[in-house]
């Protein structure tokens, strides 16, 4: 039974997105195949901070968005007027900045502890704050008066956006470095208040610093990694491919011009699902080599001994292992994973809009995922991922169904049938707490449940 | 028949025995007090006694009542009253919150039995707007015997009431609790310090491995050359 | 004498735009602290749900409101919310209490650790979310039918002379009031009432309260109702003083959470002192001072930009800031917190 277990719930998703294929649409299909792979390389992230080592990340958000960020730093083309007007000052200040936290680096490990020493941080702080201003603001004012319409931010490095993926992860990786230096350690229940704030200060930054984002002017119009539908549908090698595909229902048509239009439209139809199916594929590719890596790294020693931590932190720790180590290890590569979740969706999005990133839709969807799919199993999040995705897209029609199928009894003009179904959507968030406290209760360890070891 | 009685107990945690056909009573206006090396379930015998422990055999009765199948809370109520070795004072609360606390069951006049406790510890008068928190060892242990106290139990246990308290505070403390007995309470202790313990005790049991080993009046076990040799340290 | 007047001048100033305004916030952010801590003292554990109670307790409130506004009740100039209050807070007691017996009881009688309870509490806010905006919607709802001002700008320009003029609303007022009202009563009950008692020793020492016959069935039926009135108190006044989002709603539960760690977690007192630091480093952090400083100092001195710390776009993050930096520095707050294990 828990042999087949995993291949069977994995063959009823399957069956449940061609089910909306064939019934729907393949294309809202696809659509919904992207974003569930998407979220299961999320939710392997946050199952491998809170199934492996017990970490309760609630900035899931916060790492989303850096990674989002890395897709534009990468893959938009610098703007050359903006660096040539602020690069400079921007650069001064950085280096400013960085010259002040070597000092107070430096005077933390070389001085003694004492007033002294406070109050000399305490200098060099403000003072270098104050130089940095100095450099700082005219440049920002500057680069945003840049052509502001359309950009107004550096822009970035005009690289492929795929390498952005990378990127993402590092630069979410240096962020959980300095968030976990000081977070961790915290009781769990305080690292989630702690890490939901410090998600809602990277989103702030991200949403104000329009120098370097644009804000809340959104970047749109990124690099895509794959064709555009438009310029697919003039290719010769897709067209005849479509046509192959419908040999029989072209065939059936004997008017040419109607053929002509029929193939037409039949392409315009298969270069978007054509678009999607590369993109499943590419985000395929990374779930993969995410899933195979977790796997391994879960049997390996160290998964073994961060189970140990994890199931008990003082035998560990009397055993020698350095938990605090350990930790920091594990929460940054969880987000290291999950910035390069930020970064493929933005690149499927092709757009960051700082506003979309909310914490109910980004931290606790997937800690949703996570728990109703099976912390600590690598199948389960994964899985997890794809079913609340599904879900999550597919509660709304189903709700305005059966809104409308409960209110079928009711007066057209009726003032509260038109609020019933209009509310309806919001079911879908009590569906995911409903299924969330349902899990938790009657199956904590989620739909595929971790694997009992005997060591 | 004595007024509180653990008869054969048996039992333990998760399948695994730590008390055998153990037998333990004490009546009021009695010390008796349980000692015995590490490990041999002393405390783990009071834990039966309040219920805090499931016993596959044997039985407890108080006052020739069958309590065994009582929840510790409705024991309580029955006036048996336990003061825990650790964490056994609310320490956010002031001494007077304390043994008020105590008496939280009671829905009569408390005024009287806290003089009463005041008259037997009067250092907690004087301290009695003060967070329990910020008393000495020896004083906290006073508050948390006041709080048991208040009650009014007929039965008080005590959980290693000495543990980490100076040579003189012990001595104090133990005056306290032969007062406590003088009330005409039934007195239970587990003690580390078992010479002084069993120098007070009307009772002593010494425990081997959740077992009954020697049971007798205090001073005739004091005075047991076997005892002295094997538990007393010679 | 010109120096007295320009001081006055900025004094107002400051006081319209940073003294009242964080006070009244101060004061929402004081109660829904209150409900966290104890939650979090008596249970054990961070109610991620606290703010879609405070929404759910407002809606109730609303919705109350507009029927007896449609009945033609009023006492106006107090709003008509405050007699509708009383049965928000019913409603969203009972609500609270039956989301304790369906949810967290559970979990509670398994000794399940705290983080367990914060996910379910995860669980409960996404349903309360999804409740809220099922039945009230998403948007934006003005409920406040009272009196505006106590106090107008220009009234007040008039009545002293002076450049800068003083606002005053009566929902800041009643925010205050109210909020001051609630928090004495609170501390009485806390500090002299048998219940009351019972409820700090049940915090202090779970076993020993239960050693002593305080039947924890009824302590945590207490706190669940104390902690729904409290949310609903905040939430309505909030919502008069500003206006009601569901969003907005969910969005305040993290300068609550800044508010109650601040003042040290568990600590009633605690909660109210750390939900005006957040209140008042939110807004003094990212008021612009220069027209102030136009007033105080000597032309020369003046500063060139806005002389604001941070702008207003960062006001919520303020608050994370401090959270963390409380964190880091003194994870048990600035009263001594629950101990953080």
């Amino acid at each position: 039974m828990s042999k087949f277990r995993a291949p069977l719930v994995f063959l009823i998703m399957a069956g449940m997105l061609v089910f909306v294929g064939v019934y729907q649409s393949w294309s809202v299909s696809l659509s919904i195949l992207g974003m569930c792979l998407i979220s299961a390389v999320m939710a392997l992230g946050v199952n491998i901070q809170w199934g492996y080592a017990g970490l309760f990340n609630a900035g899931v958000m916060g790492f989303t968005a850096i990674g989002g960020v890395a897709a534009v730093l990468v893959s938009y083309p610098p703007v050359k007027e903006a660096w040539s007007a602020g690069g400079g000052g921007i650069g001064i200040s950085l280096l400013i900045m960085l010259v002040m936290s070597a000092i107070i680096y430096f005077s933390l490990k070389l001085l003694p502890k004492g007033k002294l020493r406070g109050l000399l941080i305490f200098i060099v702080l403000l003072l270098g704050l104050y130089v940095a201003r100095q450099f700082f603001y005219p440049a920002v004012s500057s680069i945003e008066s840049v052509d502001s319409a359309v950009s107004g931010f550096l822009g970035g490095m005009g690289l492929p956006i795929l390498f952005s993926w990378i990127v993402g992860g590092v630069l979410a990786a240096a962020v959980a470095w300095a968030i976990g230096k000081v977070a961790l350690g915290l009781r769990s229940d305080y690292l989630a208040i702690a890490t939901l704030g410090i998600s809602e200060i990277v989103i702030a930054v991200i949403k104000n610093e329009d120098w370097l984002t644009r804000g809340v002017k959104n970047v749109t119009g990124l690099k895509r990694p794959v064709p555009l539908e438009a310029e697919l549908q003039q290719e010769e090698w897709f067209i005849s491919l479509v046509s192959r595909f419908n040999e029989s229902k072209l065939a059936a048509i004997s008017d040419a011009d109607a053929k002509a239009e029929m193939l037409r439209s039949l392409v315009i139809e298969g270069s978007g699902i054509f678009v999607k199916l590369c993109y499943a594929g590419l985000f395929a590719v990374v779930l993969l080599i995410v899933l195979a890596l977790s796997i391994r790294a879960l049997n390996s020693p160290w998964g073994r001994m961060m189970r140990a931590i994890r199931d008990n932190d003082e035998a560990a720790s009397a055993m020698g292992k350095d938990i605090k180590k350990r930790h920091l290890q594990v929460f940054i590569l969880g987000s290291a994973v999950i910035g390069i979740a930020g970064a493929m969706l933005t690149t499927l999005d092709g757009q960051l809009t700082p506003t979309s990133y909310q914490p109910l839709r980004f931290t606790f969807l997937v800690w949703v995922m996570v728990i109703v799919g099976g912390s600590g199993n690598n199948l389960g999040a994964v899985f997890g991922g794809f079913l609340i995705w599904f879900m999550w897209i597919e509660a709304e029609p189903i709700a305005i169904v059966l809104m409308s199928f409960v209110t079928s009894g009711m007066a057209e003009t009726s003032a509260l049938k038109s609020h019933l179904i209009e509310s309806a959507p919001h079911l879908r968030l009590f569906l995911m707490g409903l299924l969330l406290l349902f899990v938790l209760r009657f199956s904590p360890k989620g739909i595929l449940p971790e694997k009992v070891r005997h060591s | 028949m004595s007024y509180l009685i653990g008869e054969n107990l048996t039992g333990g945690y998760g399948g695994m025995d730590i008390l055998n056909d153990l037998t333990i009573s004490v009546d009021k206006g009695e010390i008796a007090v349980i000692v015995g090396p590490n490990g041999a379930g002393k405390s783990t015998a009071m834990k039966a006694l309040l219920g805090m422990l499931d016993l596959r055999e044997g039985q407890v009765l108080l006052d020739g009542k069958d309590i065994t199948n009582l929840t510790p809370q409705a024991r309580v109520g029955e006036g048996i009253a336990f003061v825990p070795q650790t964490h056994n004072v609310f320490t956010s609360m002031t001494v007077q919150e304390n043994l008020e606390m105590g008496a939280f069951l009671r829905r009569d006049d408390i005024f009287e039995t806290m003089e009463q406790i005041y008259e037997l510890f009067p250092i907690l008068k004087e301290k009695r707007k003060q967070a329990a928190g910020e008393l000495s060892g020896g004083q906290r242990q006073q508050v948390a015997v006041g709080r048991a106290m208040m009650t009014r139990p007929s039965v008080l246990m005590l959980d290693e009431p000495t543990a980490g308290v100076s040579p003189i505070v012990m001595d104090e403390l133990f005056d306290r609790i032969i007062e406590v007995k003088n009330t005409g309470v039934a007195v239970l202790m587990v003690e580390q310090n078992a010479r002084q313990a069993l120098d007070i005790a009307d009772r002593g049991y010494v425990l081997v491995t959740g077992r009954n080993r020697f049971t007798d009046t205090g001073a005739a076990l004091l005075a047991d050359p076997e005892v002295r040799k094997s538990f007393l340290g010679g | 004498m010109p120096e007295t007047i320009e001081m006055l001048n900025a004094l107002t100033l400051f006081s319209n735009f940073v003294l009242i305004p964080g006070l009244a916030y101060g004061s929402q952010l004081a109660l829904g602290a209150l409900g966290v801590t104890l939650v979090f003292g008596i249970l054990r554990f961070a109610n991620f749900a606290h703010g879609d109670l405070m929404a759910f307790g407002t809606m109730v409130t609303i919705l109350m409101t507009w029927w007896l506004q449609s009945l033609g009740v009023s006492i106006s100039p107090l709003p008509t919310a405050l007699i509708a209050l009383p049965i928000g807070i019913i409603v969203t007691a009972l609500f609270a209490v039956a989301t304790d017996k369906a949810v967290f009881s559970f979990y509670r009688l398994k000794k399940s650790p705290p983080v367990i309870l914060t996910i379910a509490s995860i669980g409960v806010m996404f349903m309360m979310n999804a409740i809220v905006r099922f039945i009230i919607g998403p948007n934006d709802q003005r409920f406040y039918d009272g009196e505006k001002f106590l106090m107008k700008a220009r009234e007040f320009k008039q009545l002293t002379g002076l450049d800068e003029g003083l606002s005053i609303r009566y929902t800041q007022v009643l925010t205050v009031v109210v909020a001051l009202v609630v928090v004495i009563a609170l501390f009485w009950f806390l500090q002299r009432s048998r219940t009351g008692k019972a409820m700090r020793a049940f915090s202090d020492n779970e076993d020993l309260a239960l050693l002593s016959g305080i039947n924890p069935d009824r302590v945590v039926l207490i706190t669940w109702i104390i902690a729904a009135a409290l949310a609903t108190i905040a939430g309505v006044l909030y919502g008069m003083d500003k206006s009601f989002k569901p969003f907005t709603y969910f969005q305040l539960l993290l300068p609550i959470f800044a508010a109650a760690i601040v003042g040290g977690i568990g600590h009633p007192v605690g909660a109210v002192v750390g939900g005006y630091v957040v209140a008042f480093s939110e807004v003094m952090v990212t008021y612009a001072y220069k027209k102030v400083f136009v007033y105080v100092l000597p032309e020369d001195w003046q500063p060139e930009g806005l002389s604001q710390l941070l702008s207003t776009d960062y006001k919520f993050a303020v608050s994370f800031i401090i959270l963390v930096v409380v964190l880091l520095i003194k994870p048990t707050g600035l009263f001594k917190g629950k101990v953080i294990k």
